[in-house]
């Protein structure tokens, strides 16, 4: 007997180190970000654009791409997306082509993020003629943070009790008035969650806009959707593999500034879903 | 006249067969109530009243459901549930004011006036006998009402859209003997108007409410007549058995 | 008032099919970028063979005339993922053990917020620090010329699989009904015994679906392989030697290709490629979750 217990003292004690060794790794990477990118962030770093090849200067540009790129990808995504929510969660029924709908989601949410590059050049570039510019980077990312924001929306309006479908349909209220005025009303927390979730993830990727949109070096803001432009991720990148002697602080800082966007995002994801759960009313 | 007329009416889910040859008719401005054991079927018909079977998944029925003699499947969904009204067994309000709750109908309708809709809550809310307790906070959330408040709110909730019959499911399981003798105070004061079909598994309230009384029994209708009849000399013995309290 | 009703009655027509129009989108998106891939990808084997293409020994796309052999592209993908596999299954798996039957509470919360912000880290800012500490590590214990290697690169992996298996495996050891365990405990099995000989058997289906969207995700990985594994396009020897994968040959090259070259179709033609893996480890980790539990 003493026997057994000593065995589940080791198996929990082996158990423990692993998931030290996935949690101490992902804090020990914060916090390096934030000792050494801290000293990077000025105000000057944060609205000056890049000079000297990118070795001085801010990032300005970048953030403003960045923020561009999301807010196209969103404006995508989101109608689509919630509309192909509402179509899972109230119209459809256990056939076959729903499980391939299902399926194909799946499928969407797994493909690599260059592929989704690939596609973006094939279609949006160079078949629709776009160009390199930021609606042709905004809808190759719309289309990739449209699983997240059918799945998170699906959930969402699935949690709504049945019951008040009932009640309005009883009311005499049409399908569509129920979802619009009942279903809709309350779901949007989780709703909105999926769009941030969406947003953190468009922010953070860099494959997809590789081909489609990113600017190399382009100190000055775009002017209009059909522009390129900088990005935050792509930047990170260029500066740490492609331009030589780029202090050490500038590339922190924008670790820094990319990652505390991302995180930003999830974590007011998180503080929606918590404060939802608490108030929900039934 | 009567208002509805049930023939032949059979009702299955999936490999359920949930009503089994049902005829019968609701007079106008009467109270029929239906009882009968858990799963006996009287849930499925008075829901088919107002097709709110037709919601689940594999639901197929066959026979013929007449109201002021034209088929129900003939008449426009949304007008059926406005004119057959349902309240259901446990109080549920909508996610809303109570205001708005009670406007929710007349609202999906079109009507959009501002002073119509006020006198419309101000009206069903009286005829639920909920406007005094109500008329200081009518735009709180409906779910800060007690169950027996909030079930009477789902009454004037449904007398708002205008109906001509109102079908309660066991509207009273969830509540204390007070709130139930109130909402039975209310039933009764609506019949003047309205067709009232109560659902009920409290043997006593189909005996204080009912002008005729209805008894099914896995999925049949074994006997209707008057309550009194039902009550003091039933022809059948299941129902005489029922009544008793014998099985239940 | 009934003109009223039917133009509104006309509208939520109109409206109910736009959302079954959306509901197929997922499809149509699918099949789109399938198609898109297989436009420019199939241009390739009007002048490679396809044998050739995937079973090529060297890949020189700008040489004169360019070789096209993607085989040390594929050996570098595998094994990348072999070694990110290896390191992360067990380590992923014993982590959602942990964190679905033993982990108290609040810990719980802590473990899964801090395997969520590991999830959210973008790749990209995991490559560049896997650049500054993780590569000279690499090369100062191996004693290396250089630390962009294999196994940089499949540590590096290993990590961003981590999120994806121990929260589909963590799903799939909550599913598995309390009963169970009751019963056992009820036989007087310790917890240990428990997990071990009834909960991971039950819950495999769905340990084994969190495993291969696991490596889905690491084969599909692009910007942190490229940033630390070397990139060098030779068959590999070694996890200590650099390698390239398939992702990041696409995102290196694909910048200084004209379109409409050889060279450009045939990176279309290794997306090909990456999409078909990815199908099959997605449409099989789907059954494996939708597998009904004996």
């Amino acid at each position: 007997m003493m026997n057994v217990r000593l065995k589940e003292k080791i198996a929990f004690f082996f158990l423990f180190l692993c998931t030290l060794f996935i949690i101490v790794p992902v804090g020990m990477i914060v916090v390096l970000i934030i000792k050494k990118g801290l000293p990077a962030l000025t105000w000057q770093f944060l609205t000056d654009v890049p000079r000297q090849g990118m070795r001085a200067g801010g990032i300005f540009p970048a953030i403003v791409g960045t923020v561009y790129l999301v807010t196209g990808a969103v404006v995508c995504a989101l109608p689509i997306g919630l509309a192909a929510a509402i179509y899972l969660s109230e119209y459809a029924k256990d056939t076959l082509l729903n499980r391939i709908i299902k399926l194909a989601i799946v499928n969407l949410a797994g493909v690599p993020s260059v592929v989704y590059g690939l596609f973006g050049l094939a279609l949006f570039v160079v078949w629709c003629r776009f160009g390199a510019s930021i609606l042709s980077g905004s809808l190759t990312l719309g289309i990739m943070i449209l699983p997240i924001i059918i799945t998170a929306s699906r959930e969402a309006l699935e949690a709504v009790p049945h019951s008040f479908r009932e009640v309005s349909l009883s009311l005499g209220a049409s399908k569509w008035q129920t979802i619009r005025h009942i279903v809709l009303p309350n779901a949007i927390p989780g709703i909105i969650t999926g769009v941030i979730l969406g947003i953190g993830r468009a922010a953070g990727e860099t494959a997809p806009i590789l081909f489609t949109v990113a600017a190399f070096y382009l100190p000055k803001l775009p002017q209009s959707i059909f522009d390129q432009a900088m990005a935050l991720p792509y930047h990170l990148y260029v500066i740490s593999t492609q331009v030589p002697n780029v202090d050490e602080k500038i590339r922190y800082g924008t670790a820094l500034v990319l990652l505390s966007l991302v995180l930003c995002v999830n974590l007011i994801a998180i503080v929606i879903r918590y404060r939802f759960r608490k108030q929900k009313k039934w | 006249m009567d208002k509805f007329k049930i023939e032949q009416l059979n009702i299955w889910f999936g490999k359920i067969h949930a009503l089994r040859d049902i005829n019968l008719s609701i007079y106008n401005n009467e109270i029929l109530s239906i009882i009968g054991p858990a799963n006996s079927g009287k849930t499925t018909f008075l829901r088919m009243l107002n097709r709110l079977n037709e919601l689940e998944p594999y639901f197929r029925m066959s026979g013929r459901v007449l109201i002021d003699g034209r088929e129900i499947q003939t008449i426009d969904l949304e007008v059926l549930r406005r004119k057959v009204g349902i309240i259901f067994a446990l109080p549920l309000p909508l996610p809303l004011s109570i205001y708005d709750n009670v406007a929710y109908g007349p609202r999906m309708h079109g009507i959009r006036q501002k002073s119509r809709l006020d006198e419309i809550v101000e009206r069903s809310l009286k005829q639920a006998y909920i406007w005094e307790e109500v008329k200081d906070r009518l735009f709180s959330s409906a779910f800060k009402l007690s169950g027996g408040q909030q079930q009477r709110l789902c009454i004037a909730r449904t007398l708002a859209t205008d109906p001509e019959v109102i079908l309660f499911d066991e509207p009273c399981s969830g509540l204390d003997p007070i709130s139930t003798a109130k909402v039975e105070e209310t039933m009764l004061n609506l019949k003047k108007n309205y067709t009232i079909v109560l659902v009920t598994n409290n043997v006593k309230q189909a005996a204080r409410v009912g002008d005729r009384t209805a008894f099914f029994l896995s999925g049949e209708l074994i006997e209707l007549d008057t309550t009194d009849k039902i009550f003091t000399a039933p022809k059948d013995k299941r129902t005489d058995g029922y009544i008793r309290g014998k099985f239940g | 008032m009934t003109k009223k009703i039917t133009l509104r009655k006309l509208k939520e027509f109109i409206i109910e099919k736009l959302i079954l129009l959306c509901g197929l989108a997922s499809i149509f998106f699918v099949m789109l970028i399938f198609i898109f891939l297989l436009k420019e990808g199939l241009a390739l084997f009007k002048t490679v063979k396809v044998s050739n293409f995937l079973l090529g020994k060297s890949w020189y796309p700008i040489s004169e005339p360019p070789e096209l052999g993607i085989l040390p592209l594929i050996l570098g993908s595998l094994l990348v993922t072999f070694g990110a596999a290896i390191i992360s299954v067990p380590i992923g798996v014993a982590c959602a053990v942990y964190i679905a039957e033993i982990a108290p509470g609040k810990v719980k919360e802590v473990l899964k917020a801090g395997i969520e912000l590991l999830a959210a880290i973008p790749s990209v800012v995991l490559g560049f620090i896997g650049m500054v500490t993780l590569v000279p590590w690499v090369k100062k214990v191996f004693n290396l010329p250089t630390g962009l290697t294999a196994l940089s690169g499949s540590i590096m992996l290993a990590f961003m699989a981590m999120p994806t298996i121990v929260s589909i495996a963590e799903d799939a050891l909550y599913s598995v009904p309390r009963s169970y365990k009751e019963g056992a405990f009820a036989l007087g099995a310790t917890h240990w015994q428990t997990i071990w000989r009834l909960l991971l058997p039950a819950a495999s289906s769905g340990i084994l679906a969190a495993v291969m969207l696991g490596i889905g995700r690491v084969i599909g990985e692009t910007m942190a392989v490229m940033m630390i594994t070397g990139n060098s396009a030779v068959i590999p020897q070694t996890f200590l030697a650099p390698v390239r994968t398939l992702t990041a040959t696409i995102a290196a090259e694909m910048g200084e290709t004209v379109v409409g070259s050889e060279h450009y179709f045939a990176l279309f033609a290794i997306g090909i490629v990456l999409f078909i893996i990815s199908f099959v480890i997605n449409v099989t980790a789907d059954l494996f979750l939708h597998r009904k539990p004996k």
